[in-house]
């Protein structure tokens, strides 16, 4: 992909997320309201609710300091880069040299870790209580995440997610290993976004918040960027599931897709909005019939993930050894 | 061969061990001034050394040992630790100088610490570094034991020097073993060691050296003596300190020993280092001390530092040399990095315990906003510590898990397992120190004031000032350049292990394979700050600016009154409160955590206790029993004291027998 195309894809792509990620959790949010026979809101009252808190003057805490202001700001970037480095609808896009795995989750980190301090900078209880909580479930997450790269570098041999999703999408075969590796990328994005059974982000009790207890100071055009980071997350998380375990229909690098084909974009458009509402309806099944898990169950669910994890890799050691085997 | 480099650092140890006699005999700013200019000028030469392609040097000394001169040397490997030790040490020298007008009873032994990690740099033979590394445990001792008015520091001393005793004993037996045909290192390595005296020398190693640098399992002197001691010298001993012991490690293990090792020799270098990962980033977590939990990720970060080592010295044995580059490319990119944020992160605690009035964390809070320079220092430390891109951390992390990824081709499944339960704990690691990280920060610098003290916190000095300014500056180089540190330890790793990074870091970034994509810290900056400029320009265009502000909402709890003007402290979470969870999930597995509740009858007015109690493995199943040895043995040697005379000239005789039999062994072998 000469280096225009792969702009006018990047150009495309972000447009896409980021007009995408709130109507991603709008429809997530209607057909969750229409399984509990509830009207439930418009797709785009996402979009409508951020528009309004944009223009609402934010109050800030007295006692807190620069961190708690510009954190929002902050976690949005770090989660907007990361946005940018995981391949929606085409591979080759200019930021692909730059989107290894490990610096993805690394931006994650990061906007987690400086949502979690502003927490903290508020001084009150639910801020302390979201933020330790957070990161406790973030010290279970991070092997799960490691394992599942892991595999992903065994199998297409690179942590760069442009290399290892054209290498899946070339053909691996059925492997055991890639469904271990999608159960345990499934709980490790429900865990991360922080979606039931791990944190139910419509939750209305402050005990039982995660994610929601540490944002409770926020307002304004504050809680706009942060809920905008939420939904930013959760499209991205779904990207990866995708862009990793189904790269059907993704516009190729090289071959037909070489040169601008607008009709390969078109079809990796749609191929991605497809995956991205049956992700969405796959969700929002699961989160109606799951009930909330107590904080302390949480830990069993990623350790759960991660031998999940090691077991795909155990595996893959297994059959390449009975492939070096094999006359 | 005697380079100038060489000979300008050699006179640098003299000037050195000279400033600390002087300083004796004067004020103490002559100390710290002398060290200050001593180790710039030292960090000047080790630079240019190391750009100029690092020429090995040799410096034959008329005095040593009787009968004996001393062989100083140079090369990419010393080079390269000179370079860290002199900045580190010109940053604490710096520090030092703000010393709120009452300078340390200890200042002498500054110089001479800052002489004697360098005289174990250059050391060019055994004696040399044994010396070395003697006068540096001395020396530290001295200056760990500053507020020796305090029952806690006393106690931290003698540990720490007792500590220092069995590194230095290991040491010595190591290069005996060693040096069966010389004791200068040409001689040694014409001779490596084979059989069980190469397996002897690897242990004595890592009980030795290692125990210096903070391995598991001789790591519970670290916390209390980095703890104990004035900021600028736990600053020097975290940064550049356990740095040195890391040196002598590579010296002796893929130096001295020689490449022809068997692989199984990384295997204890990982299981150390993975054992002081995951327990010094658990206990991180549970400290309440600003300067313990630095300590505490010390122990983190050396742990990450030796399973890289492992990795490189297992890949060396099974011929994988890119491997070898790469998970050695780790380790020294992770030294350089570590021991210049540490010094950042230790200059802070120093400075919060002086502005603040308390390292204690519960006496902490709201000092981002009081003493700001401290406070943004601390910020990009706690980055790093988290390893958070672009930081300075991550470079090397990244490669450190490319390099545990890349070490499946070792061996067969039985090797890769354990590779896969490796990358596993280390993931967990990294991931406890940024919760760590975040604890750190989140309850000593933002938040409300816990105390009065910290209400009315001070910023530090100008002295500090500058020396945190100059350190943030090379971590925040080095976080978006790590492909130039990799350049300069590129010397080391043709030395170490005949390989290199040709073709996987440049100036843009590094990568696991050649020419192949990697992590791009530049790349990732820049789309970080694109992303933050449109963030701005958008809310410009289309939100409301400005705020106001008005009381912590706090789900209802409403303004606090006049009395409080920050509110009650104990309504905010504190820093036990932070990682509860986390000792109620790990604390049984990794410190035997035991909760105790006793709660009274309703009625009884005593009050309702929770007790925690949780110990650090190594003392429980390691200093415990031996302790336990110890006194049993003494009571043993008690009867001796209730034979009759003509028994105990019947041992004597025994013990003489034996002695001439042992001998004569000794003689056959």
């Amino acid at each position: 992909m000469s280096s225009v195309a792969g702009l006018l894809a990047l150009l495309l792509h972000l447009a896409l997320v980021l007009a995408g990620a709130p109507l991603l959790l709008g429809l997530l949010r209607l057909i969750k309201a229409r399984m509990v026979g509830r009207a439930g809101p418009p797709v785009l009252q996402p979009w409508r609710d951020l528009l309004r808190l944009m223009r609402k003057q934010p109050v800030v805490a007295d006692g807190t300091s620069w961190l708690f202001r510009s954190a929002p700001a902050v976690a949005l970037a770090a989660t907007c880069t990361a946005a940018a480095l995981v391949p929606s609808f085409a591979l080759g896009m200019t930021t692909a040299p730059v989107g290894d795995l490990l610096v993805i989750g690394g931006l994650l980190a990061l906007g987690r870790a400086v949502l979690a301090l502003a927490a903290m900078d508020s001084g009150t209880a639910f801020g302390g209580i979201g933020a330790s909580r957070e990161m406790t479930f973030s010290v279970f997450a991070e092997p799960v995440f490691f394992l599942i790269v892991f595999t992903l570098a065994l199998i297409t041999g690179s942590t760069n997610l442009d290399t290892a999703s054209s290498v899946v999408n070339a053909g691996v075969g059925l492997r055991i290993s890639m469904a271990l590796g999608l159960v345990a990328t499934t709980t490790l994005a429900i865990a991360e976004c922080g979606r039931v059974p791990v944190d139910n982000p419509a939750s209305h009790l402050e005990l039982t918040m995660v994610h929601e207890a540490m944002v409770l100071e926020y307002s304004g055009r504050h809680l706009a960027m942060i809920e905008f980071t939420a939904a930013l997350k959760l499209l991205l998380w779904m990207s990866v599931i995708a862009v990793l375990f189904c790269p059907f229909g993704i516009a190729p690098h090289d071959g037909p897709g070489a040169t601008l084909a607008p009709w390969l974009w078109l079809l990796g458009i749609a191929a991605w909005a497809a995956k991205m509402v049956l992700l969405a309806v796959a969700l929002a099944v699961f989160e109606t019939i799951q009930a909330k898990m107590r904080v302390f169950r949480v830990p069993e669910l990623l350790g759960m993930a991660l031998l999940l994890g090691l077991l795909a890799v155990i595996f893959l050691f297994v059959s390449q050894g009975f492939a070096q085997g094999a006359p | 061969m005697s380079g100038p480099a060489l000979a300008v650092l050699a006179s640098a140890v003299g000037l050195l061990l000279a400033l600390g006699v002087a300083t004796a005999f004067s004020r103490a700013k002559v100390g710290f001034w002398g060290a200050l200019l001593v180790c710039g000028a030292g960090a000047v030469v080790a630079l240019v050394y190391l750009i100029g392609g690092a020429e090995p040097a040799m410096l034959t000394l008329p005095f040593g040992l009787a009968g004996q001169s001393t062989i100083l040397a140079l090369d990419g490997i010393s080079g390269l630790f000179v370079l860290l030790l002199m900045l580190s040490g010109t940053a604490a020298a710096a520090a030092s100088l703000d010393d709120h007008g009452h300078p340390p009873a200890t200042a002498p032994a500054f110089p001479v610490f800052l002489g004697a990690m360098l005289l174990t740099l250059l050391a060019g033979d055994a004696f040399a570094v044994v010396a070395g590394f003697e006068l540096m445990s001395l020396a530290s001792f001295v200056l760990v034991v500053t507020s020796h008015r305090e029952q806690s520091v006393r106690a931290a001393g003698v540990l720490y020097i007792g500590m220092a005793a069995i590194a230095g004993v290991c040491l010595i037996a190591a290069l005996a073993l060693l040096s069966a045909h010389g004791i200068s290192f040409a001689a040694i390595r014409a001779h490596p060691p084979e059989g069980w005296r190469a397996a002897v020398v690897l242990a004595l190693v890592l009980l030795g050296p290692g125990s210096k640098a903070g391995l598991a399992p001789l790591h519970v002197w670290l916390p209390p003596a980095h703890a104990s001691a004035p900021g600028p010298v736990s600053a020097l001993m975290s940064g550049a300190m356990t740095k040195i012991a890391v040196y002598v490690m590579i010296r002796l293990l893929f130096d001295l020993c020689g490449p022809a090792q068997p692989l199984w020799w990384g295997l204890p270098l990982l299981a150390m280092g993975l054992a002081s990962a995951v327990l010094g980033a658990f206990r991180a977590n549970v400290e309440t001390d600003v300067k313990a939990v630095l300590a505490c990720s010390t122990i983190e970060n050396i742990g990450l530092v030796t399973i890289g080592l492992g990795v490189a010295l297992a890949a060396r044995a099974a011929d994988l040399s890119a491997l070898a580059g790469l998970a050695l490319g780790a380790a020294l990119l992770h030294v350089i990095a570590h021991g210049l944020f540490k010094t950042l992160l230790f200059l802070c605690a120093g400075a919060i315990q002086y502005g603040a009035g308390s390292r204690l964390m519960g006496r902490l809070g709201g000092l981002l906003q009081r003493m700001p320079i401290t406070g943004c220092a601390m910020l990009l430390g706690g980055a790093c510590l988290a390893g958070l891109p672009p930081s300075a951390g991550f470079a090397s992390e990244w490669m450190l898990l490319q390099s545990v990824l890349g070490a499946v081709r070792l061996g067969g499944l039985g090797l890769q397992i354990v590779v896969c339960v490796l990358a596993a704990g280390l993931a967990l690691a990294i991931a406890l120190a940024g919760c760590a990280a975040v604890r750190l920060v989140g309850v000593a610098l933002l938040g409300r004031p816990r105390s009065a003290t910290a209400i009315a916190a001070v910023e530090a000095g100008p002295p500090v000032r500058w020396a945190m300014l100059g350190l943030a500056v090379m971590v925040g180089l080095i976080g978006l350049f790590p492909g130039a540190v990799l350049g300069l330890a590129a010397p080391a790793l043709r030395a170490l292990a005949d390989t290199n990074l040709a073709g996987r870091a440049d100036a843009l970034g590094v990568s696991a394979i050649a020419r192949a994509q990697g992590y791009v810290p530049l790349g990732v900056a820049l789309l970080l700050a694109i992303a933050a400029v449109g963030i701005m320009l958008v809310l410009r265009a289309r939100a409301i600016l400005g705020h106001r502000g008005g009381p912590a909402w706090d789900c209802g709890f409403g303004a606090p009154p006049d009395w409080l003007p920050f509110g009650d402290p104990l309504t905010q979470y504190s820093a036990g409160g932070f990682s509860q969870p986390l000792r109620r999930i790990l604390g049984p597995v990794l410190v035997s955590a035991t909760v105790s509740v006793d709660m009274p009858r309703p009625g009884d007015t005593r009050p309702a206790m929770l007790r925690e109690h949780s110990q650090d493995p190594a003392s429980q199943y390691l200093f415990a029993p031996i302790a336990a040895l110890r006194a049993h043995m003494s009571g043993l040697a008690d009867r001796m004291q209730f034979l009759t005379v003509r028994q105990i000239l019947s041992v004597m005789v025994t013990a003489l027998i034996l002695f001439l039999i042992f001998i004569a062994v000794l003689e056959q072998l």
